[in-house]
């Protein structure tokens, strides 16, 4: 079942960047794409304890702060060692200048 | 310096220093950090692939001229210039080009960073896929007891070891052994510790790798009667090493461990500008531990914007040299005792909940 929130405001993630968004004792990040598309995956790293919101937005790719780990932020696919696991991703919309995103 | 009850540290990955290391929090903890605008911090992460293809050009073209004028002046005296300048750039200068594509830094692209790393692994005699997780573990927990599978001086020290260090010798008497038992399809109890059960077949296979092209180099030198081909593939291990150890070795000897901040276990050193290129900035390796995102070309500009926190870089390696060695000859008769290096007053002070264990009692100042 979907759960809309509200993550942020669409100015507030810079082109080709990342944020950290934090709700009900979870942790996200929310990423803008260099084509200004938004996409939402879980705040941490698959590998180790690290927030992705320190981390590098290239194209479609998030490079974790902590091992240089590299996933597809638009699809959570791993790109291999040190991070083997996917990571999980969440349906984006935005509607009136507010990013929502369903964490049902 | 404060007299400590001296503790045995055990440097295993599955021992009694590992259990305690993960009973204290020690494993995976939380590391200082400097504070970076995340404005400015994005700037010097970005990648470009433009300087770490103009020095690989140097490099590569190095390498060739140099190994050309070894095959050429072979018999003479001559060659001896072009085997020392080859010999480093093959023992030595591979390490920082493995270091920096390992983290995928180097070039923005991918797989220009593989490429690299991969050479770069093989002239080291590396397990390409054991090396990658050792060093993200070493990154992980930098300098802590049974769990950093890289610290290269262990305590106490052993000094005779640590000169042999220089010659290779030692380093290839353990990497060929590694690559051939893991070539067998054996990873030891430690590597198991480290590289995930999904990764450890491509570690077998990567050392079988290896292991061709070094046979098809003895073939080689074989038919042709001739010791040029293992000069220039695999022995260059043996004699061009030096360098590597030479600036790898002031990293973090002599400092603390058992730390979670960078500042207290790991150095930077100036360095002249050759040493620089042959060790691609790695001199900067306060900032290279605490921001590993940054590639090697932007080390310098993250070492002015955050040298204010960080104790003063040691101005040479001579001189980082003669600060370290009284405190390993100490560090012989008592392994607690350690270089705790002072800050300057503008940087925040060492936070006691990051470092006051009881592991590292004893510290000179």
């Amino acid at each position: 079942m979907a759960d809309w929130v509200e993550a942020c405001a669409v100015d507030d993630v810079d082109g080709e960047d990342v944020i950290r968004f934090d709700h009900g004792g979870r942790s996200f990040a929310i990423y803008r794409s260099p084509d200004d598309q938004f996409f939402a995956t879980d705040g941490f790293c698959t590998h180790e304890q690290a927030h992705l919101a320190d981390g590098l937005v290239m194209d479609d790719i998030i490079e974790c702060p902590k091992h240089n780990g590299r996933f597809n932020y638009k699809t959570g696919q791993a790109k291999g060692a040190p991070v083997c696991v996917n990571l999980r991703t969440f349906p984006v919309k935005v509607e009136a200048g507010k990013v929502m995103i369903d964490i049902g | 310096m404060t007299a400590a009850s001296s503790t045995k540290r055990d440097y295993s990955l599955v021992g009694e220093s590992t259990r305690r290391a993960i009973e204290t929090g020690l494993a995976s903890a939380e590391w200082y950090h400097t504070d970076v605008p995340r404005k400015t911090m994005k700037e010097l992460m970005q990648r470009s692939d433009g300087p770490a293809i103009r020095d690989t050009i140097i490099w590569v073209v190095a390498i060739l001229g140099s190994a050309a004028g070894t095959v050429w002046f072979w018999g003479t005296w001559w060659v001896v210039p072009f085997l020392f300048v080859y010999g480093v750039l093959y023992g030595s200068s591979s390490d920082s080009r493995w270091h920096e594509c390992g983290h995928g830094t180097a070039f923005r692209t991918r797989w220009m960073n593989d490429v690299v790393y991969h050479i770069a692994s093989f002239m080291l005699m590396r397990n390409p896929v054991q090396w990658r997780w050792s060093h993200a573990r070493h990154h992980t927990d930098t300098i802590i007891v049974g769990r950093d599978a890289e610290i290269a001086v262990m305590r106490p020290p052993d000094l005779l070891k640590a000169a042999l260090a220089f010659t290779g010798i030692l380093d290839f008497r353990y990497s060929l052994p590694t690559l051939v038992r893991q070539a067998f399809g054996t990873l030891s109890d430690d590597e198991k510790s480290y590289i995930p059960q999904m990764e450890q077949h491509k570690a077998v296979i990567a050392a079988r790798w290896h292991m061709v092209v070094y046979a098809a180099t003895i073939a080689v030198a074989i038919a042709l009667g001739s010791w040029i081909p293992l000069v220039l593939i695999g022995l260059p291990r043996l004699y061009g090493t030096w360098h590597m150890v030479l600036t790898g070795l002031l990293q973090h000897i002599g400092l603390a461990d058992n730390v979670t901040d960078h500042r207290l276990n790991t150095r930077t050193v100036y360095m002249n500008p050759v040493s620089r290129f042959i060790y691609w900035n790695m001199n900067y390796h306060v900032e290279h531990h605490m921001f590993p995102m940054v590639p090697y070309h932007a080390l310098p500009k993250l070492h002015e914007l955050i040298k204010h926190d960080l104790p003063v870089a040691n101005p040479s390696m001579w001189h980082a040299y003669r600060e370290v060695w009284p405190v390993l000859l100490r560090q012989l008769k008592y392994e607690d005792f350690y270089l705790k290096r002072e800050l300057p007053p503008t940087a925040k002070p060492y936070r006691g909940e990051f470092h006051d264990l009881d592991i590292t009692a004893a510290a000179a100042e």
